[in-house]
């Protein structure tokens, strides 16, 4: 009975697949190429857009305050006339930048700690294993709250508050990958050999990790960008005078009882749908570079 | 023998998956092609093919339980009545039972009683009647020689012997005609295979058939009253197991002959090659490439399954 | 968390759980510390706030009578000890006991925490079931849709989302504050403080409804996949009966053990949810603390927040033993 449950599981991976943005007719590899493409396109395109919006195109028009949107306002104007989609713009560019930052310094804490878990292994792998579970032990929300404190609040406070609770979930898939590989014939071989750890690290650990590595990493960076809107929009995060997302919310709330629901809406909707995107991009990778899913249909 | 004197017959049955390689194209993969077997009341009839051939499919396509993916062709008769999907949702668990492989078929986290009985109509109901239940599985078990309080047991904690009674129990349960076993042997001790083989021998005197799927021609040969040869999704031959005595002079099919003359104590001498996967089939019969009685007919098209010396045949050269 | 420990003995399981609470226990109040240290707020000045008329003399006196001339080792022993023994210190913004503080705000908080809890809960596993039986159907993308959307909607958002909804827009519910303001405590009827905890919980229980129901539809999907399911179909059960006597069992237990498990995911979204509609528990007294400098009530609330967590994942592991009977065996013999 064993292989048609097999055939059954495959045909289940098939199913489970992507969004198709894309005609039918190209092969998997394909369309997901370009869909990636696709995606971080419009991701590079706000990136950008955003970074060339001006303090001069944000300029007070106190005759066209609180403008619903519309034609010359897609997102509506706030409490001084600042057109809203030019505000979330920059917003999301600040966010993509940080969520950037946070991304990849989590990144680099994840493979430092979960390549040398389980290489030095015994007590050093314990207290990788009692990091985790340490960072774990308290809700992120107060974790950035206090290490956002510590460093006197702003950017600098964010990216570290953000990227020291976001590395675990990586480091967890690495150790288990290196802990898998460390057991394979080839690595024992050349441990024999008399290889040190470093060596056997850089030559069979890195390249079979390095997947795991961009797809995380990708991963991470929706995480991080909604954290770092809602600890700003608690006040521990940027100041109010930054253009970010989270600030944008916080004001919003004072206008919530006189009906200005654009304020609100359109940055918060904006800020899903990047983060949405971005998890759609490492999915997709994810499918491309993964040998259990890369030649299966969907 | 007429149509209506089987228990079960299985004519000309194909199944085949449609899968997506890579892009979008979709393939069809053929694993049973033109797979004929009848089952009489009474007797056991073994299926013998190597491991992983596709043999259970014959045992989910007769129960309809085939993945969704699968496409199923041919017919299958119960008692002279062709079976449709719906037929077979009415008649798996109460005329055709499945004794399948191991222990992992039995859900981890319920009661070992539970499961016996399942087939026969829900456990669930009032205490009076669930006590009734209760006492029916544990007098099931107490016939084929378990305590009854293996009733109260979780399958992880029954031995390899023990599961597979429970296992023929869930079939002997719902007072099934014909059961199929999925291969009953493997793993078992002697002393339990020989336990298990005769609660299949006591099965069939009352009156049930069965069919057993195995790769093991040696417990087919101790047990099965006929066995049928399965290669490549196919039946080659359908014998009598008397026909298998000697050097297999009775034999029809050369794939038959050779798997007789590669058992350790029949020479021992291995088949030159190997079974040909689906998707990468002869054009012509299914043992081209392997035959040493191979001429150039043989390649052309695939030969029908008629009738020899009491059995059945699937080659143009057996006489 | 689990694993590592041996399964010889309840006994021998808590006290591991005990001992490596202990280790959280002592790292985390030492990180907070330091991490309060480094922060450039001055206990002081919190404590004074703005009010000119304290001269430098005075502060001295009173961060004399804080300690906080000490070494900073000797005040966090100072202060570790006499959290030992009960005495959290005093928040500075509440003018009382950091500890009578927390026991009063986390009350409120474990009305909505409880609420959000049981309700995501229920409404996910349910919704997890249903798209894991509808496979590939419509049924399914609705609502793995739903979850994919709502893993990436911030909690606050969605709590300002829902104020514009059903307080502004539909005027079901008050706009904020647990108490109406201007009646007094007394005067406040057991309707007035239920229709204040409905928004909270509604926004804290739509967000964590995705987790639980992408994770139970894996499940499901998985059982159905399961050969024990193709034997229970071949024996004749229907659908019915294959997802009440096996998919139920099956998938229940891990979705309790996550439920337990996402306690750190309830508390984050409590700070979120209390901040936006003024609710007054824990996570709001977080937020206050942080934003006004009072630190012994936020390194109180962290320890608190710790234990919390920490409850969760033992509740998780226990249950596990109690009611696997792969589990539970192991230890009866």
């Amino acid at each position: 009975m064993r292989e048609t449950v097999e055939l059954h599981k495959k045909q289940g991976v098939g199913r489970a697949g992507g969004v198709r943005l894309l005609p039918a007719g190209l092969g998997i590899r394909e369309r997901t190429i370009a869909s990636a493409v696709l995606l971080t396109g419009i991701f590079l395109f706000i990136l950008i857009g955003g970074s060339l919006v001006t303090d001069d195109m944000l300029r007070v028009d106190l005759t066209n305050i609180f403008a619903p949107p519309g034609g010359s306002h897609l997102f509506g104007t706030d409490w001084v006339g600042r057109d809203m989609l030019l505000r979330t713009l920059a917003g999301l560019s600040l966010s993509i930048k940080i969520g950037v930052l946070c991304s990849v310094f989590s990144n680099i804490v994840a493979v430092v700690l979960g390549i040398l878990g389980p290489t030095l292994g015994g007590k050093v792998d314990a207290l990788v294993s009692w990091l985790i579970d340490l960072v774990l032990s308290v809700p992120h929300a107060i974790v950035i709250i206090l290490i956002s404190l510590a460093c006197g609040g702003g950017m600098k406070g964010i990216v570290v508050g953000v990227t020291l609770t976001h590395w675990t979930s990586l480091t967890r898939v690495i150790r288990a990958e290196v802990l898998q590989i460390k057991e394979a014939e080839y690595t024992k071989i050349s441990e024999k050999l008399g290889k040190n750890s470093f060596y056997i690290a850089k030559e069979h650990i890195l390249p079979h990790v390095l997947p795991q590595l961009v797809v995380g990493t990708v991963l991470i960076f929706p995480h991080a960008i909604l954290h770092e809107a809602s600890i700003t929009f608690l006040g521990f995060g940027l100041p109010p005078h930054e253009p970010a997302i989270g600030v944008i919310l916080a004001e919003s709330m004072q206008y919530l009882t006189s009906g200005s629901w654009w304020l609100a809406f359109f940055p918060g909707a904006s800020l899903i749908l990047v983060s949405m995107l971005v998890d759609r991009v490492g999915k997709n990778i994810e499918t491309l570079i993964s040998p259990a899913t890369a030649y299966k249909g969907i | 023998m007429k149509d209506e004197e089987y228990l079960l017959k299985v004519e000309n049955l194909g199944v085949s998956f449609s899968q997506y390689t890579q892009g979008l194209k979709k393939t069809r993969l053929q694993v049973i092609t033109d797979l004929c077997v009848e089952l009489r009341a009474g007797e056991i009839l073994a299926v013998v093919g190597s491991s992983g051939s596709g043999k259970s499919l014959l045992a989910h396509a007769v129960l309809g339980i085939l993945p969704e993916n699968a496409e199923e062709t041919g017919s299958i008769f119960f008692e002279g009545r062709k079976l449709s999907q719906r037929d077979k949702e009415a008649l798996r668990g109460k005329e055709i039972a499945l004794i399948p492989q191991s222990v992992n078929f039995l859900d981890p986290l319920q009661k070992v009683g539970d499961q016996i009985l399942s087939g026969t109509g829900g456990t669930s109901g009032p205490g009076q009647k669930r006590r009734r239940r209760t006492e029916q599985a544990e007098a099931l078990l107490a016939r084929y020689g378990l305590e009854p309080g293996v009733a109260r047991y979780f399958p992880h904690q029954l031995s390899g012997g023990m599961a597979r009674k429970v296992l023929l129990q869930t079939a002997l349960a719902a007072d099934c005609r014909a059961i199929i076993a999925d291969e009953p042997t493997p793993g078992l001790d002697p002393d339990s295979l020989a336990e298990v083989l005769r609660d299949f021998r006591a099965a069939a005197a009352e009156g049930r058939g069965i069919l057993m799927i195995t790769h093991d021609i040696n417990a087919a040969l101790q047990i099965a009253d006929r066995i049928a040869i399965f290669y490549a999704g196919t039946t080659f031959e359908i014998a009598a197991s008397s026909d298998f005595a000697g050097d297999g002079a009775a034999l029809r099919h050369p794939y038959t002959r050779a798997l007789l003359q590669a058992l350790p104590d029949r020479g021992f001498t291995p088949i030159p090659g190997s079974q040909p996967l689906p998707g990468e089939l002869p054009e012509g019969c299914l043992f081209c490439g392997r035959c040493p009685q191979q001429t150039e007919e043989c390649a052309g098209r695939r030969p029908m399954f008629r009738d020899l010396r009491g059995g059945k045949v699937r080659c143009i050269h057996a006489t | 968390m689990n694993g590592s420990m041996g399964n010889n003995g309840l006994g021998k399981f808590l006290a591991g759980r005990l001992f490596k609470l202990i280790t959280l226990l002592v790292a985390v109040s030492l990180i907070t510390f330091i991490l309060m240290k480094l922060s450039p707020i001055d206990p002081v000045t919190a404590y004074v706030g703005a009010d000119s008329r304290v001269g430098a003399e005075q502060r001295e006196l009173i961060a004399q009578q804080w300690g906080l001339d000490r070494p900073p080792a000797e005040q966090f022993l100072s202060w570790f000890s006499s959290l030992l023994s009960g005495d959290w210190g005093q928040s500075i913004i509440y003018r009382r006991p950091v500890l009578s503080v927390i026991g009063e705000k986390f009350l409120a908080s474990l009305a909505v925490m409880a609420a959000a809890w049981a309700l995501s809960g229920v409404i996910g596993f349910s919704l997890g079931v249903l798209s894991g039986v509808k496979e590939g159907k419509l049924t399914d993308k609705l609502i793995r849709g739903y979850c994919h959307v709502l893993i990436s909607t911030p909690t606050f958002w969605l709590g300002i989302l829902f104020v514009m909804v059903f307080a502004v827009w539909l005027g079901w519910f008050p706009v904020a504050l647990s108490v109406p303001i201007g009646v007094l405590a007394e005067d406040v009827t057991m309707m007035d403080k239920l229709s204040h905890l409905v928004l909270p919980v509604l926004t804290l229980s739509v967000i964590n409804i995705a987790g639980i129901c992408m994770h139970t539809r894996e499940k499901t999907v998985e059982v159905l996949r399961s050969d024990y399911v193709l034997f229970a179909k071949a024996r004749g059960e229907n659908r019915r009966q294959i997802v009440r006597s096996h998919v139920l069992r099956n998938v229940s237990l891990p979705a309790i053990t996550l439920q337990f498990l996402s306690f750190s995911e309830l508390f984050g979204g409590a700070v979120f949810v209390e901040q936006v509609f003024s609710y007054p528990g824990l996570g709001q007294a977080a937020v206050q603390a942080g934003l006004r400098g009072d630190v012994p009530l936020l390194m109180g609330i962290t320890i608190i927040s710790l234990l919390f967590v920490y409850t969760g994942n033992t509740a998780a592991d226990l249950l596990y033993r109690a009611v696997d009977p792969r589990i539970r065996e192991r230890y009866a013999r």
